[in-house]
C-alpha cells in the first residue's frame, strides 16, 4: 500500500528558469461568466506549460458570486431581486463566502503556478493582501490586515476582498479592490459573511483615483511581491 | 489500493476542510483528475487523484475538518481480484493500513460528529453531550484545532446552569428594597401620598440593584449621522407607503449594535458569580417610556433581521408595551440594551445598565451642529452616543472598540433600506 501525497504527485522536475515572467492584461468590462471561462482556459494553458504566469484585470457588471463556503443566509434578499435589479448571480469554485463585484471595482485574477512560488496557499493569500496594501500606500491610504479576516481593511471597513481557487497548484479567481464601487450593492449581502462595513478608495480619498493608475500600481506591486517581471500584453 | 490523504497546502497549514467530493464511491477516477476540494481560509483547492482506479472508500465527509496527512479516501484498481484482497467487509473501523495511518483513521472515525459539522470531539465528550442534551456546536473547544474536551463540556454545563439561574429581572428582596428606600421623608406643608405601584417598585428595585452591583463607567462617542439621515429621508415616504409604518433611526442603531456586538462579543455578556456568560445570541432590549414607568421589551436575534423586520418588531413591541400587552418572555433574555433619550431632546446622558446585562447604549438627539470636516467647518447631523458598561467585566478599551465599530457602521451606512 502506498501513501501518496499531493506534494509527491506534483513534485515533477521543472526546467530551471532564471527570470520569472508574469504577463498582465487589462480586459476591461467583462461579464462574470465569460471571465470565468477565460480563466479556465488560461489555467489549462498554464498547467500545460504553454504560457507563463498571468494576471488579468477585469471590471464586472453587477454580480453576486458565491464562494465554496458561502452560506445562503448571507444573501439578504430573494434571488428574484437580483434579476429585477440586473444583478448577475454565480455559484463559483473559489474559496470564501458571498461577495459583490461591479463597476468601479478592479478585479484581479492571477493565474500563477505556485510550484514556482512557495507552494503555499496561505502565503499566496497574504501576498495578494500585500500587493493591495502596498498599492494603497501609494495613494496615501493606510490599509492593513485584520487577523482572521482575509482581505485588506481601512480602519474597520473592508477595502479589498480575496477568494482563490487552486487546481494542481495553479491559481485562479483572486482579489477585488473597491475603487469607486457603488457600495450600496453590498447591502444585498453580508460580504464574506462578515457584518462589517465596506469602503472604497473614493470614499476614503474624497474622489476616485483614475482606475488606470491603480491597475498600473497593482501590476507593479504584484511583480515586486511575487518577484516576477511584469509584461503587459 | 492507494490511500489518499489530506494534503498540506502550505507550511503553516495544519488541517483542511473537505468542501466537496467530486467523485462518489464506486466512481472511476483518472490520475490527476480532481477528486475532492478542500478549503483553507479563503482558498479552495482541488485535490487530484494520485492514481487511476475506482474510488472505494471515503473516510472524511464534506464539511469535516481533519489534520494534514489524515487518510481521507482509498482508491482501488477496480478489478475483482483487488476486491478480494480488501477486507471481506470493508469497515471504517478496521482500516487495513500502516500504524500511522490507522491512528489517523481512528481520529477521523471518532471525530465524526453526530450530525453537526466541523466539530472535533472524543467519544467521551459526545456521550457527555448526549447525556446532558448539549448541542456541541454551542460549546467552545479549547483543545488543539478547536477540539472539545471534557473540561470544555464541564465549563459549558456550569455556565449553562448559572445562566439559567440568572433571573431576567432580579427578584424583589427585602435587602434590595432597603437599598432604594430613602430615609423617612420629612412630611410638611401640604402634600399627597401615593402607594408605590408594582411597576414603580420593580423599577426602583431593579435600578438600585444595578447601580449597587455594577461599577458603571460611561464612554461617549460623537457619531456623524449625516449618511443615515440622508438614507432615511430618501426612503421614509416610500417606506411608509409600502409598509404602512414609519421608518425611525432605531433599526439603524440596532443593526449597527448587532454588527459591533458580533465582533466584540466581550460586550454581549453577563457576570454571574465567578463566571462570565458570553451570549452568542444578539437580543437587544429597547427602553420604552410608559406614562407611569418604563419597560424594556427585547428584540430577539437582531443580527438576523432586515431593516424592515427590525422596524416592524420595534413598532409592534413599543405599541404592545404601551398597551400593557407584552408577554412575559418578551422582556427577558436580552443580552444588551438601547435607550433613546434623544427622542425627548437629551443630548447626552449616562444610562443605568439593565441587569443582568453588562452594557447599555444611550442615544442622544440627532441634531445639526457645526463640526470640523477636514480643515473646514461643515454642518452635520451629530449624535452623542453613550455606552454605559459594567467595569467588572468590560474594560474601557473594549468598550471603545465596540463604539468605534458601531460608529463606523453608522457613518459608512451602505445597506439599502427598501
Amino acid at each position: 500500500m502506498t501513501v501518496s501525497t499531493l506534494a509527491a504527485v506534483d513534485n515533477q522536475t521543472r526546467p530551471g528558469v532564471t527570470e520569472r515572467i508574469c504577463e498582465y492584461q487589462d480586459l476591461g468590462r467583462v461579464a462574470y461568466g465569460r471571465a470565468w471561462d477565460l480563466q479556465r482556459e488560461i489555467v489549462r494553458r498554464r498547467k500545460a506549460g504553454d504560457i507563463p504566469d498571468r494576471l488579468l484585470f477585469v471590471e464586472h457588471p453587477h454580480v453576486v458570486s458565491m464562494g465554496r463556503n458561502a452560506k445562503e443566509q448571507n444573501v439578504l434578499v430573494p434571488r428574484e431581486v437580483f434579476e429585477k435589479k440586473g444583478i448577475d448571480y454565480w455559484e463559483t469554485d473559489r474559496g470564501g463566502d458571498v461577495t459583490y463585484h461591479g463597476p468601479g471595482q478592479i478585479v484581479g485574477y492571477p493565474i500563477l503556478d505556485l510550484r514556482d512560488w512557495k507552494r503555499d496557499v496561505l502565503a499566496f493569500v497574504r501576498a495578494l493582501e500585500q500587493v493591495m496594501v502596498d498599492t494603497m500606500a501609494e495613494f496615501g491610504i493606510s490599509a492593513g490586515r485584520v487577523p482572521g479576516a482575509t482581505g485588506i481593511w481601512a480602519g474597520p471597513a473592508k477595502l479589498g476582498a480575496i477568494g482563490v481557487h487552486i487546481s494542481r497548484w495553479v491559481t485562479s479567481h483572486g482579489f477585488a479592490l473597491n475603487v469607486s464601487t457603488d457600495l450600496s450593492y453590498f447591502g444585498y449581502i453580508v460580504p464574506c459573511g462578515l457584518t462589517r462595513p465596506v469602503t472604497s478608495m473614493e470614499r476614503l480619498l474624497g474622489s476616485p483615483p483614475p482606475q488606470e493608475d491603480v491597475k498600473r500600481a497593482l501590476a507593479r506591486n504584484f511583480g515586486a511581491v511575487f518577484e516576477r517581471t511584469m509584461r503587459e500584453l | 489500493m492507494s490511500d489518499v490523504v489530506m494534503p498540506q497546502m502550505g507550511e503553516s497549514i495544519v488541517e483542511g476542510t473537505i468542501t466537496k467530493w467530486m467523485k462518489q464511491i464506486g466512481d472511476k477516477v483518472e490520475r490527476d483528475e480532481p477528486l475532492f476540494e478542500i478549503s483553507t481560509d479563503k482558498v479552495d483547492s482541488e485535490v487530484p487523484a494520485p492514481v487511476a482506479g475506482v474510488l472505494q472508500e471515503i473516510f472524511v465527509q464534506e464539511g469535516e475538518t481533519v489534520e494534514i496527512n489524515t487518510l481521507v479516501a482509498r482508491i482501488g484498481d477496480g478489478s475483482d481480484g483487488n476486491k478480494e484482497e480488501a477486507p471481506a467487509e470493508p469497515s471504517r473501523q478496521e482500516p487495513a493500513a500502516s500504524p500511522a495511518v490507522t491512528q489517523a483513521v481512528a481520529a477521523v472515525v471518532n471525530g465524526k460528529p453526530d450530525g453537526d459539522r466541523r466539530i472535533r470531539s472524543s467519544p467521551l465528550v459526545r456521550r457527555l453531550a448526549k447525556e446532558h442534551d448539549i448541542d456541541l456546536s454551542q460549546v467552545t473547544g479549547t483543545g488543539q484545532g478547536g477540539r472539545i474536551s471534557k473540561k470544555d463540556i464541564e465549563a459549558y454545563l456550569k455556565a449553562r446552569e448559572s445562566a439559567a439561574e440568572v433571573p431576567a429581572s432580579a427578584p424583589v428582596s427585602e435587602e434590595a428594597l432597603g437599598t432604594f428606600r430613602p430615609a423617612p421623608a420629612a412630611r410638611f406643608g401640604s402634600y399627597s401620598v401615593e402607594p408605590l405601584s408594582t411597576m414603580r417598585r420593580t423599577i426602583a428595585e431593579h435600578m438600585s440593584l444595578s447601580m449597587r452591583l455594577a461599577p458603571h463607567v460611561a464612554t461617549v462617542h460623537q457619531i456623524d449621522c449625516s449618511v443615515i439621515v440622508k438614507a432615511r429621508d430618501e426612503a421614509k415616504h416610500k417606506f411608509l407607503e409600502q409598509n404602512g409604518t414609519k421608518l425611525t433611526f432605531m433599526p439603524f442603531f440596532l443593526r449597527a449594535s448587532a454588527a459591533a456586538l458580533k465582533e466584540h462579543s466581550a460586550i454581549n455578556v453577563s457576570l454571574d458569580g465567578d463566571q462570565v456568560v458570553i451570549y452568542k445570541d444578539i437580543n437587544i432590549g429597547m427602553a420604552v417610556a410608559l406614562t407611569a414607568g418604563l419597560i424594556v421589551p427585547v428584540i430577539p436575534a437582531v443580527d438576523e433581521k432586515s431593516i424592515l423586520g427590525l422596524q416592524k418588531t420595534v413598532n409592534d413591541l413599543a405599541n404592545r408595551a404601551r398597551n400593557r400587552q407584552l408577554k412575559p418572555d418578551e422582556v427577558t433574555q436580552g443580552t444588551f440594551s438601547i435607550t433613546n433619550y434623544g427622542s425627548y431632546g437629551s443630548l447626552f446622558a449616562t444610562p443605568a445598565i439593565n441587569q443582568p446585562q453588562s452594557a447599555i447604549l444611550g442615544l442622544g438627539a440627532i441634531h445639526k451642529a457645526p463640526v470640523a470636516v477636514g480643515d473646514a467647518i461643515g454642518i452635520r447631523s451629530i449624535c452623542y452616543a453613550t455606552l454605559s458598561f459594567d467595569h467588572r467585566v468590560i474594560d474601557g478599551a473594549v468598550a471603545d472598540q465596540f463604539m468605534t465599530h458601531l460608529k463606523a457602521v453608522i457613518e459608512n451606512w451602505t445597506e439599502p433600506i427598501l
